[in-house]
């Protein structure tokens, strides 16, 4: 009994879900992004590095002097930039979409390191800038402008995917590149283009943290998020609006644990509560795996006339 | 201008491909090495010579190519069959673990005994890992890229709560290290006065023998079989999931080999920073060698090299040492499409 009603306790308070919705914001714009990308047929397994980019650039460009939604701006545009990488190696020359993705990972996390490293060579404390503030609301809805844009984004991809020719288009050639190619489509440069808008999303995700949940870069501060959006996006059967149920749920047993960790008092290792979150990944992967209906082009690589 | 496949790749091309991917690499990578200011060849020129410029710089590379020459190994035999294995971080750290806890001294054997004993529990530690994403791979058809790279995570958070627990060296500082492993578990050094350990023997053996039984046996055979066109080895009556079951074994024993071997060969206790991602660059050397066993050799030691000579570039240069993850990086990208540039013909029209 007492350990519900500890959980009760935790449920009914509005701080917890003040942290539900902060915690899921990044989920929820990563897995958006990855979704994209697989909707229009490619695996993007560069996310980690993508959202590593994404929160070293819009950070540094705000330490740099500029305003906090410049910040954000350029966050998305260095994701496109290492999305049209990505695209480029694995639409048109058709590379392995697991490798190219590990390279692309490899490359975002090294390039931020870099330029982080050499912009402040000997930043013992990592240098604050001043963050986005939560809105003026009751509750719960005292959220950074961020996580209203990622609510937002979901209605946004939702219906242009749904309602919109370009969104038929990126289904398509996810699904069946050469009738598109009947129906007078470019494949190639849909599939870069999702890609693209895909990888800018997970730039923004990069940017929520350094910009709205806190103040600074760390190294390694992605932390395993990218590659749990991977697995959301499974679970999610590809839909951006369970994409955000997904992110939502997962972030509320994500806060939970960080609540229960309090709780527990040191009597348990927190190492077992960090565990929490990736296993639980696994073990929606493993629940979803067996009717999970993938975009039935994904990770096939179209060549014209090629069958 | 289109691509056309070649019948046959001959082996000039085969092997020009990793050495214009490197020399492409070091090129773009050239480019951030000017932004910093810093002259470029001068740069370039102090890396090399930190890598092999001398005795100690050429045993540092060996030292460090060990590692990467065993989880390149853990890459390419799971990437020839398909098993895209990314886990191969988290699997070293089992090794590792394995290690201090066999060798920790709670066997009182002799090191003739407890070398190897210790190195099959690294391996199985490894390989054991490796087989659970493996049997949710083949039985319930989950994606092993991703439950391989959620696997690092836990796992390091294991090891952080045993180092911080049950493996706790009380002698540690309040560290969070594990107890040193006893002296007959340590493996001996190649060169007296440098980190140079046999290690590196057992990786080079283990690179030769895995070539034999690539080309040699029919498991070799099969595993290839299985990566090319699994469906059409299911159909000539190959047990298609047994291979993939065994091939996760074998290369998460291989990664586990390497934590197991860093232990005893140089570490001599568990930290949580055991493998400057040993796992990941392994991917890197895998591809680098294009999956060949023999090639791995030689492509560890050009990875070992880059993290070795841009340790000793960026004490002499405002150049980060970041430098070497950006080229080892830009390699592997550039190396995907050398690749495919020799497996490839450009023709007009």
């Amino acid at each position: 009994m007492d350990f519900l009603s500890i959980i009760l306790d935790i449920l009914l308070s509005a701080a917890f879900w003040t942290a539900v919705l902060r915690i899921a914001t990044p989920y929820v714009l990563g897995t958006l992004g990855e979704l994209v990308c697989e909707r229009a047929g490619v695996l993007n397994l560069g996310i980690e590095g993508i959202m590593t980019l994404g929160a070293m650039a819009g950070w540094m460009a705000v330490y740099q002097g500029a305003d906090l939604w410049t910040g954000v701006l350029v966050a998305a545009a260095c994701g496109a930039l290492l999305g049209l990488l990505h695209a480029a190696l694995t639409v048109p020359l058709g590379l392995s979409q697991h490798v190219t993705g590990i390279g692309v990972t490899l490359l975002g996390t090294s390039l931020s390191y870099f330029v982080y490293r050499l912009v402040l060579p000997q930043a013992s404390t990592p240098p604050t800038i001043v963050p986005f503030q939560p809105l003026d609301l009751p509750g719960a809805f005292a959220q950074t402008p961020l996580t209203y844009l990622a609510l937002a984004l979901v209605g946004v991809v939702a219906y242009a995917l749904y309602r919109t020719p370009v969104g038929l288009a990126v289904r398509m050639v996810g699904e069946h590149p050469a009738a598109a190619e009947a129906q007078g489509l470019n494949v190639t440069a849909i599939r870069i283009g999702a890609v693209m808008a895909g990888s800018a999303l997970m730039g923004l995700a990069g940017a929520f943290l350094t910009l709205s949940a806190f103040n600074a870069f760390f190294f390694n501060m992605v932390n395993g998020r990218g590659w749990i959006c991977i697995a959301l996006v499974v679970f999610a059967s590809w839909r951006p609006g369970k994409a955000l149920l997904g992110a939502l749920l997962f972030a509320l047993f994500d806060a939970l644990q960080l609540r229960l960790q309090q709780a527990s008092g040191g009597v348990l290792p927190y190492q077992l509560f960090l565990m929490m979150p990736y296993l639980l990944s696994i073990l929606a992967l493993v629940l979803v795996a067996r009717r999970a209906s993938y975009p039935r082009a994904l990770m096939i690589p179209y060549r014209k006339g090629e069958r | 201008m289109r691509l056309e496949p070649r019948t046959d790749t001959p082996l000039a091309l085969r092997l020009l491909a990793p050495i214009g991917a490197v020399v492409a690499a070091l090129a773009l990578c050239a480019l951030l090495v000017a932004w910093t200011g810093a002259p470029v060849l001068r740069a370039y020129g102090l890396l090399f010579e930190g890598a092999v410029g001398s005795r100690f710089a050429l045993t540092e590379t060996l030292t460090r190519a060990t590692p990467l020459i065993l989880t390149g190994l853990a890459a390419a035999v799971a990437f020839r069959a398909k098993l895209w294995n990314i886990g191969a971080e988290g699997q070293l750290y089992m090794g590792a673990l394995a290690a201090v806890v066999v060798g920790g001294g709670m066997l009182d054997l002799p090191g003739w005994a407890l070398v190897p004993l210790v190195m099959i529990a690294g391996m199985a530690a490894g390989g054991v890992t490796l087989l659970g994403p493996a049997v949710l791979k083949v039985r319930f058809g989950v994606d092993e890229v991703v439950t391989t790279l959620l696997l690092n995570f836990v796992v390091l958070l294991l090891v952080s709560m045993l180092l911080e627990g049950a493996l706790k060296d009380p002698m540690g500082m309040g560290w969070p290290q594990s107890a040193p492993v006893a002296e007959a578990a340590e493996l001996p050094k190649l060169v007296a006065r440098t980190r140079l350990h046999a290690g590196l023997a057992i990786a080079l053996g283990l690179s030769v023998l895995l070539w034999l039984v690539d080309t040699r046996t029919i498991w070799g055979y099969e595993n290839r079989a299985v990566g090319a066109n699994p469906r059409a080895a299911a159909f000539a009556g190959m047990p298609v999931n047994r291979i993939m079951l065994r091939t996760a074994l074998l290369s998460g024993g291989l990664a586990g080999l390497a934590g197991a071997a860093e232990i005893c060969g140089l570490k001599g206790y568990l930290t949580l920073d055991l493998s400057p991602g040993f796992g990941y660059s392994g991917i890197v050397v895998a591809m680098l060698a294009q999956l060949h066993p023999i090639g791995v050799v030689g492509a560890a030691l050009f990875i070992a090299g880059i993290f070795v000579g841009a340790d000793a570039m960026s004490r002499a240069m405002p150049v980060p040492n970041y430098i070497a993850d950006v080229l080892v990086a830009t390699s592997l990208l550039c190396m995907l499409v050398a690749g495919l540039l020799a497996r490839y013909r450009l023709r007009r029209g």
